[in-house]
């Protein structure tokens, strides 16, 4: 069984059991029904403000936690507990900290070889440590690095580690969760010049987690803004990115600096007041409504799915 | 031209910390083309170290664990090269020329009896008595040699088996967590709350009588079998303080990143702690096991003192403190010399593990 997708993410939810009594839960809803779909050699950018649910649906997908409900499906098949060892070859990660993920009692020719050691992809210790060379190599490291500790390199190097690490099993997918967060810009560009180049040559699809909007619009070939847990916004990036139609994304957008002073001055910016709501006490109906200028009774009642506003850029909102 | 850089300067913010190139004269011969080898150096990064390699370091530099580790070789090598060098045995009545010396009892040290004095007269040679003799005329010196011998194989036996049971109970309750961890670390408190020394006494007495017949005929049986009840109730005690240590640090190191991604490749749970876990926290275990030996050669003189420990005429350090006390008042020397040895060896391995601590404690970092 085949399919078009890559990644088919289809209403993906997971929930966290936080204690609020001495016997009573309430579950955290940190992803409430995420559907999405990733083709191979694509760039979905998955951006939203802090705490919305971002690492948590790439964590989900990775099966890093079990997720509540929905089902993610890779080339058409359903990923469950069972097949998800096998799929691990297919599907990796990149992570957010270069300094606390990687191991400080390993040398860099360990970190990397993990996956290749976890899944057996060498046959003797001479192509193993070839493997791991050419990968190295590929993410611009030397070989005299190899047998380095990974507090020895800088945090841009230790990005590579991580980035070769999640190359070994030669995945189809990474999720690249806030991958160039803790750089400074120069680094940053370079990284983010480093992963256009690997999906040049490899054909990778990305899933990238960022909450630099500038940054996930060069690099994206599609965009996600979620809110609270939820997709509101999703489409092609030139297209969210011109044409907001979510007042969310609309006010997301506006908050981003505009490098130029002038243009600066003439462009308004969208101020959302109030905070946002616990995702552990939602309102009813869209999630936004609280914040939002357009609200009216209908968004209070019923909550908003995706449709589609022409050219695949689909919206959740019952205004606009 | 003056008026020129006049006017340049003027347009100079007084406060800019931008240097005013014009002030300076460049031409070709200001600049020196870099030679290969200062190429080089400017791509050599600092020289690798390691987190043991830096720690032996800072523990080289701590003289009283340096000092500590001084006397714990020279005991060593005492215990180990004594009975090849020394030629009586710490069993036997000391013989003078093929027969036994009667006359050779509770001697003080250096001192010669009448039949070896007599026998040095007609030109034999008799190897010092360095401790004296006791009251069964044996060899003083080479009965604290094995003593000694007893008493650390034992601190390091008992410390490993405490360590072994500790590391694998604490790694797989902290892993777990949850309700396996809860459970788990209620049998601990419970085994925690015990009265130890009681337990111990308790539980080597009934021991004694169970494994005498199983003993029968092997090596163990030399060594005797309130030796091996001991290793079974100090493993069976002892190892609670390991295990809440353990599972507080691998707590603590689960959490982080790389083990999130080490689950992202797929790496299983026994790969999980033995790579990325037990090498993280193995400093503090460490550290702990050192501290651990002395108490558990405390806990084997004590034993042996009170007549549970090792079966004579194998003697032990606590053992041989006990006889002494019979005649404290003659001959007090012979409480002195075990005492010592074993104030030496408890001292040095507390402040090696101490110095252990220090150097290897990320968190002590000066």
């Amino acid at each position: 069984m085949s399919s078009e997708y890559l990644i088919e993410v289809e209403d993906l939810k997971q929930y966290f059991p936080i204690k609020t009594g001495f016997f009573k839960t309430t579950p955290l809803k940190a992803v409430d029904g995420v559907t999405f779909q990733i083709k191979p050699g694509e760039t979905l950018g998955l951006v939203g403000e802090s705490g919305c649910g971002k690492t948590t649906v790439g964590r989900s997908i990775l099966r890093l936690y079990e997720p509540t409900s929905g089902t993610v499906k890779y080339n058409g098949e359903v990923i469950t507990d069972k097949n998800m060892a096998e799929h691990r070859k297919n599907m990796q990660m990149v992570f957010q900290d270069p300094y606390s993920s990687l191991n400080p009692r390993m040398t860099v020719e360990d970190i990397i070889g993990e996956p290749l050691d976890v899944h057996k992809l060498y046959s003797n210790r001479k192509e193993r440590r070839e493997k791991i060379l050419g990968l190295m190599e590929l993410v611009g490291l030397n070989a005299e690095h190899a047998t380095r500790y990974a507090h020895e390199f800088s945090g841009g190097q230790r990005q590579r580690i991580g980035i070769a690490r999640a190359l070994a099993v030669n995945p189809k997918f990474i999720v690249c969760d806030e991958a160039v967060s803790a750089l400074d810009v120069s680094i940053q560009a370079q990284v983010i010049n480093m992963f256009e180049d690997l999906q040049e040559k490899l054909g990778v699809a990305y899933l990238f987690i960022a909450h630099d909007l500038l940054v996930v619009r060069h690099i994206s070939t599609r965009i996600a803004v979620m809110y609270l847990g939820k997709v509101v916004e999703i489409g092609d990036a030139d297209e969210v990115y011109d044409h907001p139609i979510h007042p969310y994304t609309e006010s997301l957008l506006s908050a981003v600096p505009i490098p130029d002073p002038i243009i600066a001055k003439k462009s308004q910016r969208i101020v959302l007041s109030g905070d946002v709501p616990s995702p552990m006490n939602m309102p009813t109906g869209c999630a936004f409504r609280t914040r939002c200028r357009y609200a009216t009774d209908k968004c209070a009642e019923v909550c908003p799915s995706l449709a589609d506003k022409g050219n695949g850029h689909m919206v959740a909102c019952h205004n606009r | 031209m003056a008026e020129q850089m006049e006017k340049n300067s003027l347009k100079k913010n007084v406060l800019s910390a931008q240097i005013d190139l014009s002030k300076f004269n460049f031409d070709e011969s200001s600049f020196e083309k870099a030679t290969e080898e200062e190429k080089r150096q400017q791509d050599v990064m600092s020289e690798s170290t390691t987190f043991f390699k830096d720690g032996m370091k800072k523990l080289m530099r701590n003289p009283l664990a340096v000092a500590s580790i001084i006397v714990l070789v020279l005991i060593l090598g005492v215990i180990i090269v004594a009975p090849h060098v020394v030629p009586y045995s710490y069993s036997q009545i000391i013989s003078v020329n093929g027969k036994r010396d009667k006359t050779a009892k509770n001697l003080k040290p250096f001192e010669y009896s009448e039949n070896e004095l007599k026998y040095m007269e007609e030109g034999g040679k008799v190897f010092p008595h360095i401790m004296g003799t006791d009251s069964q005329c044996r060899d003083y010196f080479i009965r604290v040699v094995y003593g000694t011998r007893v008493s650390l194989s034992v601190g390091l036996f008992a410390s490993i088996l405490v360590l072994i049971i500790g590391l694998l109970y604490g790694s797989i309750s902290g892993y777990l967590g949850g309700k396996v961890d809860l459970i788990m670390m209620r049998v601990v408190d419970i085994i925690y709350s015990l009265p130890d020394m009681l337990v111990i006494i308790l539980l080597s007495v009934v021991l004694n009588e169970t494994l005498k017949p199983l003993l029968e005929g092997t090596i163990l049986q030399k060594l005797g079998v309130n030796m091996i009840s001991l290793f079974i109730v100090y493993g069976l005690l002892y190892w609670v303080g390991m295990a809440r240590l353990v599972r507080g640090q691998i707590l603590t190191i689960k959490n982080n990143e790389y083990v999130l991604a080490a689950k992202a490749t797929g790496a299983k749970g026994g790969r999980i702690i033995m790579k990325h876990i037990i090498p993280n926290c193995i400093s503090v275990i460490i550290i702990s096991t050192a501290l651990q030996i002395p108490s558990a050669i405390f806990t084997e003189s004590y034993l042996s003192f009170i007549g549970l420990g090792v079966q004579a005429p194998m003697p032990s350090l606590g053992s041989l403190a006990n006889t002494a006390r019979e005649g404290l008042q003659s001959y007090p020397y012979k409480l002195i010399f075990p005492a010592v040895v074993i104030c030496l060896i408890v001292l040095s391995l507390n402040l090696l593990g101490d110095g252990l601590r220090d150097a290897f404690d990320p968190k002590l970092k000066k």
